[in-house]
């Protein structure tokens, strides 16, 4: 391979991140990937817009997100009486309980994770729109990838459902207007992720500071 | 043929963040953090098979009391049901709710055995230097990393109950401790997928054609 062995720091080459074989970055059109020869990982995406579709989709989500927050995600009905919840009840009703590394664990994945993926998304990429330097981008880079792991909507989704199936073996219960909001909001906050093109990021980054 | 191109051995550094490839030389010449995305840069993960044991048997632990003690109890008209993680599945699958109860077993009794018993067999591989199914591994440890998160459905679907049911004596559900330990087992094996570096799976290759 014609490798200059006195680089300090190159974009042509990438190492790949699960096996750390040396590819040449090739040239992919829009819409393709490239995986690594060796272990298959996903190494190249290029897509097409894709800094203004994913701010499109952080802003949708981040208004899903706060109607979600604003009506009950269930209705619980028995004998006459009714109880709903909202998306935060979970973390607060853990911490009243007692079990307040629960509540922590429930507030941080289903609550704080996914709003700041999505604050972060769109405070990166909104001034770059309007040809703006972001606050921080690497700061709000790397804190994309910490919070990524435990911004767990999805998961939090088939946890309803599983209530909501074992809540109808013995009660009434009806599914509340923020429960659509949330399914939208994991639907644009996935879309968002999807098309996010990093090396595009960093190119992009690079012709606003020159 | 000769020992494949890695970053490590042209002296270089892949950043785990951004994916820069930095050189050796201009860490040791300027600074030890990425020039793109300024994250700390490691050619491997440090410590990673020692750091994932620890995981690995913390969560081995928790594994017990997990599935011992009840992590939910139903109080309603004077009645009480306690369950554990394996007497939730039983008790969809015995109200006729096959699916969801085949789904909250694999999330929550398949999930976190299979990991903890993946992880397990990659650190050790590793560590006797296994030279074969290089490729098949390095699936496994990504399949792993995936799948990790999906155990967390039982843990929001008690929080959801706890906060919607709360009739006090028509119907009423609380928390188990086994909740605690079901939910650190499922966190602290993320963290063990996270520690071990999957690049360790290859670093030793020669020439050997194994696939």
């Amino acid at each position: 391979m014609a490798f200059d062995k006195d680089f300090n720091y190159t974009e042509d080459f990438r190492a790949c991140p699960e096996c750390d074989l040396i590819h040449s970055v090739p040239r992919i059109k829009e819409g393709e990937q490239g995986r690594c020869i060796r272990c298959g990982a996903l190494l190249f995406v290029r897509h097409k817009n894709s800094l203004d579709r994913s701010l499109a989709f952080a802003l949708t989500g981040l208004m899903f997100f706060i109607l979600a927050n604003v009506f009950p995600l269930l209705t619980f009905e028995m004998e006459g009486q009714a109880e709903s919840n909202r998306l935060i009840d979970g973390a607060i009703a853990f911490w009243k309980a007692g079990y307040w590394e629960l509540g922590i664990v429930v507030f941080i994945s289903s609550v704080v994770a996914p709003s700041a993926v999505l604050l972060v998304l769109i405070t990166l990429l909104l001034p770059m729109r309007l040809n703006r330097s972001p606050y921080s981008p690497q700061m709000q880079i790397r804190l994309l990838a910490h919070l990524k792991p435990w911004a767990m909507s999805e998961i939090f989704i088939l946890g309803i459902i599983v209530a909501f199936v074992k809540l109808q073996d013995f009660a009434d219960v009806s599914v509340g207007l923020s429960l659509f909001a949330f399914v939208l909001m994991v639907a644009a906050t996935v879309m968002a992720y999807m098309t996010l093109d990093e090396e595009a990021l960093w190119s992009r980054l690079k012709e606003i500071r020159a | 043929m000769t020992a494949p191109v890695t970053a490590k051995s042209i002296g270089a550094v892949s950043c785990h963040v951004c994916g820069l490839l930095v050189s050796n030389r201009f860490i040791a010449e300027h600074s030890p953090e990425c020039p793109r995305c300024e994250a700390a840069l490691h050619s491997r993960k440090s410590n990673s098979l020692s750091r994932t044991w620890a995981l690995l048997i913390a969560a081995g632990i928790l594994y017990v009391p997990a599935n011992v003690y009840p992590v939910l109890t139903l109080i309603s008209f004077g009645k009480s049901t306690t369950n554990t993680i394996m007497g939730g599945v039983l008790e969809l699958a015995q109200s006729g709710q096959m699916v969801i109860a085949v789904i909250v077993f694999i999330a929550s009794v398949f999930v976190p055995i299979f990991k903890i018993l993946a992880l397990l067999f990659l650190v050790v591989s590793v560590q006797l230097g296994m030279k074969v199914r290089r490729r098949k591994r390095a699936l496994l440890y990504r399949f792993t990393e995936f799948i990790g998160r999906w155990s967390m459905i039982d843990i929001f679907m008690i929080s959801i109950l706890i906060a919607l049911v709360k009739l006090q004596a028509l119907a009423t559900v609380t928390a188990g401790p086994g909740a605690i330990a079901f939910a650190a087992v499922v966190i602290i094996t993320m963290f063990a997928a996270m520690t071990f570096d999957p690049r360790l799976i290859w670093d030793d290759e020669r020439d050997d054609n194994d696939g």
